[in-house]
């Protein structure tokens, strides 16, 4: 196949190819996926937030 | 090369990573912008700077080399790398990591592990593997930059090695994690551009995409007989099953390397540095195709490299750059290519080997400071950037101490080295961290010693790439090997002390399961 004889090494061309499309699908399909906003991420970004100023604040 | 076209192409390359810099020194305020990007970064820089960490100039360089001598049969590492290092790895990993971590107020790999198993000791000790092993894989990437400058602008070594060095420290000391983000977009940019112009420029130069590929399979009978005997069936064939070329193309490279990315500190700590799992679903596509440009390119030009130097010199690849696997790539490119192409493809090897070292700078500096000063220092005495700036600096001074004092038969082996203990050390315990809710935190300590302890042994007394050239075993045993039977010595330490070390984390895990910390999300 295009001038390589030896499926171990057309097949590793393929498996990239393929690979390469699945993460362009699963890209396209999850897009805008997993952005739903978690409260609990909120809360814990201020307690960071006022741990950072506290120990800044120290110093 | 026109001295004064390449003085201002690099005048205006590095006035960009100043500015990228800048921007990230700018930007950043608090300990989680700099050892995090403030976890917010944009999917795209996410991809390109994980690709552009992932490859180095040895992958290009090197690797591109090996292609020239062995063939395509590294596609397969291409494949491994993109299913493993990005699919796998962004999915799999990469979106609980991130969840995890931000739960757990993980600011590195280490405290990552150290957290979710409510353990110090585990941070202390993945913080010091990964500060002692790491210096000797940044020598080898920081030579390999500081060797090109020398030849490139024919630079005493030390003065490259020193220019270098501090060119990459003022952006990462002074802009954390933003400043080494932004730069690596930026350096990968370049890198898919270089590449990608390569493998169309070796194809028109050589007929065709089939006809390319149809002189080199023409070739068979042009093999040297040293290859044949280890296995070699032609660039176009993969080696004999059971040959010693074999047994290393399967186990170290695709194994080796393939499956050792899972466990990379500086590949892991940048899922931490998203926002939302939506930005690691966008950015799947962005990195797997950087990693087929970026691997599988330059592993097919190196294999076409040879019908090249066929039709012009009469020689083989190897012989006719004289005989260094690793000066094929840059003989092809300043013979078969336009001189506009060797300035771009100069940036590309350059950005390569910066993006790559500011990302291990950065993680070394964390790992010493986060990981490991922080928990012995007084608390709430010095603030996090400045223990981690000040543990930058020193994990640099180490790792140009190694550059320049080291032989090189054991720096060219690093890598290898590297990604040996890391995979074998962290990723039993890396999976259990977040995929199995009873794992027990003892038993997660001793497998990361034992992963260490094991892969130390096989690289030092069995592996022969690298027990020969540390020279341990010789001294001890008056032998470079203990290996006396194949394929022992050619059998990559991951294949030993990976499932050596899972196997300590099961039992272990088994005999006394754990319930995780209330604060441990799945």
């Amino acid at each position: 196949m295009f001038g390589i004889d030896d499926p171990a090494i057309y097949l590793a061309y393929l498996f990239s190819i393929v690979c390469l499309a699945g993460c362009a699908v699963y890209g396209i399909v999850n897009w805008n996926k997993g952005h739903e906003p978690d409260e609990k991420e909120f809360g814990e970004e201020l307690k960071w937030e006022k741990e950072e100023e506290s120990l800044n604040e120290e110093l | 090369m026109n001295a004064f076209v390449l003085g201002l192409v690099v005048i205006i390359y590095l006035l960009a990573v100043t500015y990228l810099g800048f921007k990230g020194y700018r930007e950043t305020r608090t300990a989680s912008d700099y050892l995090l990007a403030g976890r917010q970064t944009h999917p795209f820089v996410m991809a390109l700077s994980y690709g552009a960490t992932f490859i180095s100039t040895s992958a290009i360089v090197g690797f591109g080399g090996m292609a020239a001598v062995y063939g395509m049969g590294l596609i397969w590492l291409t494949f491994l790398n993109i299913f493993i290092g990005i699919f796998l790895a962004f999915v799999f990993f990469g979106r609980r990591t991130r969840r995890m971590g931000y739960h757990l107020g993980a600011h590195s790999f280490p405290e990552f592990l150290g957290r979710r198993f409510n353990s110090n000791k585990i941070q202390m000790i993945s913080g010091a593997i990964i500060f002692i092993s790491m210096p000797l894989y940044a020598a080898v990437v920081l030579i390999g930059g500081a060797r090109f400058m020398e030849s490139i602008f024919g630079m005493d070594f030390g003065m490259a090695l020193t220019f270098f060095t501090l060119v990459i420290a003022a952006y990462v000391i002074a802009g954390g994690m933003k400043g080494v983000m932004y730069t690596d977009a930026f350096q990968g940019g370049i890198m898919f551009f270089g590449l990608f112009f390569l493998l169309y420029m070796t194809y028109s130069k050589l007929g065709g995409f089939s006809s390319a590929h149809q002189a080199l399979t023409d070739m068979v009978s042009m093999v040297p007989e040293k290859l044949k005997a280890m296995g070699h069936q032609g660039w176009t064939a993969y080696p004999v099953f059971n040959s010693t070329w074999w047994w290393v193309l399967t186990t170290n490279i695709i194994l080796g390397v393939g499956i050792g990315v899972l466990a990379q500190p500086q590949l892991v700590v940048r899922f931490m540095t998203v926002k939302s799992d939506r930005e690691l679903n966008r950015a799947v596509f962005i990195g797997a195709l950087f990693i087929f440009v970026a691997t599988g390119f330059i592993y097919t030009v190196g294999a076409l490299s040879n019908v090249y130097f066929l039709r012009e010199t009469g020689k083989l690849a190897q012989e006719a750059a004289g005989g260094n696997v690793d000066s094929i790539i840059p003989a092809f490119i300043s013979a078969a290519l336009p001189e506009w192409f060797v300035y771009l493809f100069m940036l590309t090897l350059l950005s390569a080997a910066m993006s790559t070292l500011s990302s291990q700078f950065h993680v070394m500096g964390t790992s010493l400071g986060r990981d490991f000063l922080e928990k012995i220092l007084p608390k709430g005495k010095y603030s996090t950037m400045l223990i981690t700036r000040f543990a930058i600096v020193v994990s640099i001074i180490i790792a140009m101490i190694i550059g320049y004092k080291l032989p090189g038969s054991i720096i060219a082996r690093g890598t290898a080295i590297f990604f040996g203990v890391c995979a074998a050390a962290f990723l039993p315990a890396y999976i259990a961290a977040i995929y199995w809710k009873r794992a027990n935190a003892k038993a997660v300590l001793y497998s990361i010693v034992t992963g260490m302890v094991v892969s130390v042994f096989w690289l030092a007394f069995m592996h022969k790439a690298e027990s020969a050239p540390m020279g341990i075993c010789q001294a001890l045993f008056g032998k470079p090997t203990l290996a006396e039977t194949f394929p022992w010595a050619i059998i990559d330490p991951i294949v030993v002390a990976f499932p050596i070390s899972a196997l300590v984390l099961v039992v272990g895990s088994l005999l006394k399961p754990e319930e995780p910390h209330e604060s441990v999300k799945f």
